[in-house]
């Protein structure tokens, strides 16, 4: 057992090496460190854009998803969906909103960890919000496609208006609405989160390899 | 390795720096969360429009259809440059707006300078179907102002009065006297709606009303036709005696919104007729000055060899200027020294007299505005009879109060001042001149009635240095069509008047128009005052208005006004300013009945009603609140009932309560009266009314 989690947490830095290349363990959890803060700052900004542009709007309508939260003209486009029969923005992703800061703060925690882990397990540990960026746009295009697909028929104009998905990103066109959606700074910053996460990754491989190596070279002389 | 580690920190800050970069782009369109804010949306289109205008140099085909064009529809240079001055494209919004009495209308005009584009019209002393005022809402506001038990249902709006912070127009709120009635309106400027009117329990007309202190501590209401305090009755015997002039001080809480009965005062004054009043202002602040009419306490003809009013009214030749020290009222009323008459107190006039508040001087007879300059330093007197305006120095005023320079006084033992103590000088203008504004240059404007035109002329005192002219002199003359009545400039009438802009209120359009009947419409021309003191004033736009009688007006520069697009919070109540506790949210709409009284909670929105089906009893007391749920600027609702004289205006989140008795038995559409969507047809329901013949046991429950 305690040599399964010796494997996982892998081999720890030796003082004297600590000492002499301080930098070399340092780099790894310094941008580690940063991507977590990066992620944990994204909260408090939006992800997600959607403007719609019509004759009689001529300030457009704004939709704004925070991680946690909808803003915006929501209830105006909300009362626009109901002709078509499309159910209201608020029921969508509302498990993923309820959860979102909590998966957040626990995506943290994990990067926290990774940091004690000196093998390659930390990449498992990091998954998470590495991927997050992706899965939120993922989820983003579900729910988008879930709430095209399911009109009331017995909504005013559901024979005009087919199923349709509108583009996660970019432009699309919905009766005399021509939508644009655009990623938000939060969405960025979880973005920049991953990618510094990817980089730490590195140099948290170059720092413990040889660690590993060594460990196991040992390992290897001392049975042979 | 060192190098390596200054560089990812690098590159994390660009992506954050993108990132931020991006939404701050997206950012500066979003409007601000809650309620949207149309000055900030305004002040960017502008920018948009600034940025993408490029200076247009006509190309000569350009030019040769142009002139093809003038010459086809017969217009001089000079027109096309009037059109040039106030034409507005499609989109583009006017720099001032007019706030203009609807004269018998009961209502006020909202117009747009330099388009004269008539926006809006307020519903105050008159029901108004499109505002739903007096259809079902404002019937608390109206009530107000009845005559006792007596319903008074118009009014004669006279005199608009914009509130002001240190003399200038705040653009929070708008006076309105109503002169046949002796009432009083309160609007409020950010959603344009009457909140209150007062009527003056102690006279019946008015003329000098509404004119508000610089601070709007309190808006003076000049009374007009003399009747004994209380409007009782007197014989005309005892004119002198019992028939008395008086003037209102209304005290105004601006917290409220509202006018505070409670703290407002009236003044004892002679049966002179005041007319017109103004309020002093910075060197003046402190005083309101009025004029008077009927000096000569001429009763009419009530007999054979008396002469008529027209001919009695003016046989002395000066009547007297008013010269009321309101602050030391006010010290009076509040040192408790008021007597009360129908429950509201008065100073009487030997208090008046002995507490220093009131003098008069002598001013040309008959005369008819009193106009205080921007400085506050000159009274204005217009002689209507007399070619002059007579201009009076409250320097000289208060000197010669100080040093009893008093030549008489009046039958009434008030002070009259002489007349050479206190007059600054006299500048003859024209025939009929009537009222004055001023501009940014030291120029002041008189309209002349009988002259048909208006007057521009010099001022003196500081304005000397300012238009480098001689003082106190006519400049030019400009005609107007015709019969010119008020004139209204820009700001014309605070400390710091605009310039830009002056319009002629003419009460005769004659041939300027097409003849709608014998009727025809007032005639309102913009002119623009901007040329230099030697060059004409060219008339620029002739807008006819086709309602009421206007007579005064304000022009404020329209970026001071902060109205609401829509109301602040969805169920706000107008008259309350706040949540109606029996505003409803989508998915609580009831109906509760209470013996014969039934409340029906209800939500609107594009494009139903909820419920869409009432059922009552004939006779049943029948209360609808109604929420408009829209939050979209301009997704107004109405809601009307045939057959009951219900017609509402559900503006986007207000609140709305309509009370009847559904005394009429039958089955009523009730349906939205504002074209609000495609579905807009198909938002109605049914309002049926079970007729009460009806046996108990089959009486319908409501749902």
């Amino acid at each position: 057992m305690q040599g399964i989690l010796q494997s996982i947490l892998g081999p720890r830095v030796p003082a004297q090496e600590l000492e002499s290349h301080r930098g070399r363990y340092v780099v790894p959890n310094l941008i580690l460190s940063l991507a977590r803060v990066l992620l944990l700052v994204s909260i408090f900004f939006p992800y997600w854009h959607m403007e719609l542009q019509a004759p009689q709007y001529p300030d457009g309508l704004y939709l704004t998803a925070h991680v946690n939260y909808l803003s915006g003209d929501v209830d105006e486009i909300d009362g626009l969906n109901h002709y078509i029969g499309m159910r209201k923005l608020e029921d969508a992703a509302s498990l993923e909103r309820a959860t979102a800061v909590w998966m957040i703060l626990a995506m943290t925690l994990l990067m926290e960890g990774a940091a004690a882990v000196h093998s390659p397990w930390a990449l498992v540990l990091v998954l998470p919000a590495v991927l997050f960026p992706a899965g939120f746009i993922a989820d983003l295009q579900f729910w988008l496609a879930s709430h095209g697909h399911n009109l009331d028929p017995k909504a005013p104009l559901s024979s005009s208006v087919k199923p349709f998905v509108p583009p996660a990103l970019g432009t699309g066109v919905i009766g005399q609405f021509k939508t644009i959606a655009t990623l938000g700074s939060g969405w960025w910053l979880s973005l920049g989160g991953s990618v510094l996460t990817l980089v730490a990754l590195i140099f948290h491989r170059r720092a413990y390899k040889p660690l590993r190596d060594s460990a196991r070279q040992e390992v290897a002389t001392c049975a042979a | 390795m060192n190098r390596k580690r200054s560089t990812y920190p690098a590159v994390a800050a660009v992506l954050v720096a993108a990132g931020l970069a991006t939404d701050i782009g997206v950012h500066s369109l979003v409007p601000a969360a809650g309620a949207s804010q149309p000055e900030d949306k305004e002040v960017r289109r502008k920018k948009r429009r600034e940025q993408e205008f490029k200076p247009v140099e006509l190309s000569p085909n350009q030019v040769a259809d142009l002139q093809k064009l003038i010459n086809d529809r017969q217009l001089t240079p000079d027109d096309l440059v009037a059109a040039a001055k106030t034409y507005l494209p499609s989109g583009r919004k006017d720099d001032y707006l007019v706030f203009a009495s609807g004269g018998h209308s009961g209502q006020v005009f909202v117009i747009g300078v330099p388009s004269m584009r008539l926006l809006r019209t307020i519903a105050v002393f008159t029901p108004e179907p499109w505002q739903g005022y007096g259809y079902g809402t404002g019937e608390e506001v109206l009530k107000a102002g009845d005559f006792g038990d007596k319903e008074l249902r118009w009014g004669d709006t006279h005199h608009p009065g914009l509130s002001e912070t240190g003399g200038e127009y705040d653009g929070e709120f708008l006076f309105i006297g109503d002169k046949a009635n002796a009432r009083l309106a309160v609007i409020d400027l950010r959603d344009f709606e009457t909140k209150q009117i007062v009527r003056n329990p102690l006279i019946i007309s008015d003329h000098g009303c509404a004119f508000v202190t610089p601070n709007t501590d309190y808006v003076f209401e000049g009374g007009q036709y003399a009747v004994p305090l209380g409007v009782g009755y007197a014989n005309i015997e005892e004119y002198k005696e019992k028939y008395r002039g008086m003037v209102t001080a209304w005290k105004f809480d601006r917290a409220k919104g509202r006018i505070d009965v409670g703290q407002s005062f009236g003044l004892e004054l002679p049966p002179y007729w005041q007319d017109l009043f103004d309020s002093g202002k910075v060197a003046s602040d402190g005083f309101v000055f009025g004029n008077s009419i009927n000096t000569e306490l001429a009763v009419g003809k009530t007999g054979e060899k008396e002469a008529n009013f027209e001919a009695s009214t003016t046989t002395r030749d000066m009547d007297y200027l008013h010269i009321i020290n309101w602050k030391k009222a006010e010290e009076v009323f509040k040192a408790g020294k008021a007597t009360k008459i129908e429950g509201f107190p008065v100073i009487t006039l030997q208090t008046a007299v002995s507490e220093g508040i009131l003098f008069f001087a002598p001013e040309p007879k008959s005369p008819h505005g009193v106009d205080v300059t921007p400085d506050g330093k000159f009274i204005v007197v217009a002689g209507k009879l007399d070619p002059h305006v007579t201009v009076y120095s409250i320097d000289k005023i208060k000197q010669a109060i100080a040093q009893k320079k008093i030549s008489t006084s009046d039958p009434y033992g008030v002070p009259v001042l002489e007349f050479d103590a206190v007059k600054e000088a006299q500048v003859e203008l024209g025939l009929g001149p009537l009222h004055t504004q001023f501009d940014d240059k030291g120029f002041a404007y008189t309209s002349l009635f009988l002259d048909s035109a208006v007057a521009r002329w010099s001022l003196g005192g500081d304005y000397a240095s300012k238009h480098g002219v001689q003082p106190w002199k006519l400049m030019s003359k400009t005609s107007v069509q015709y019969n010119v009545g008020h004139i209204v400039s820009a700001e014309g009438d605070t400390v710091s008047p605009d310039g830009m802009y002056l319009i002629a209120m003419n009460k005769w359009s004659i041939d300027r128009f097409f003849q709608t009947g014998p009727l025809l419409p007032q005639n309102f021309q913009l002119m623009d005052i901007t040329p230099a003191a030697d060059r004409p004033l060219p008339v620029i736009y002739d807008s006819p208005i086709g309602v009421g009688e206007p007579h005064y007006a304000q022009m404020i520069k329209a970026d001071k006004l902060k109205p609401w697009a829509v109301y602040p919070k969805v169920g706000w109540n107008p008259h309350t300013g706040m949540i109606d506790p029996n505003s409803t949210k989508a998915g609580e709409e009831k109906v509760v009945r209470n013996g014969n009284k039934v409340d029906v909670y209800m939500t609107v929105v594009r494009s139903h009603f909820t419920p869409e089906h009432l059922e009552v009893r004939e006779g049943d007391e029948v209360t609808l609140h109604l929420t408009n749920l829209e939050t979209t600027p301009d997704a107004t609702h109405g809601f009307c009932i045939g057959g009951y004289n219900i017609n509402l205006s559900l503006e986007p989140s207000e609140y709305c309560k309509v009370s009847f008795t559904a005394d009429k038995a039958g089955t009523f559409p009730y349906y939205c009266t504002e074209f609000c969507s495609a579905l807009h047809l198909e938002m109605v329901g049914y309002f049926r009314v079970a007729p009460a013949t009806k046996s108990a046991a089959a009486e319908p429950a409501s749902k």
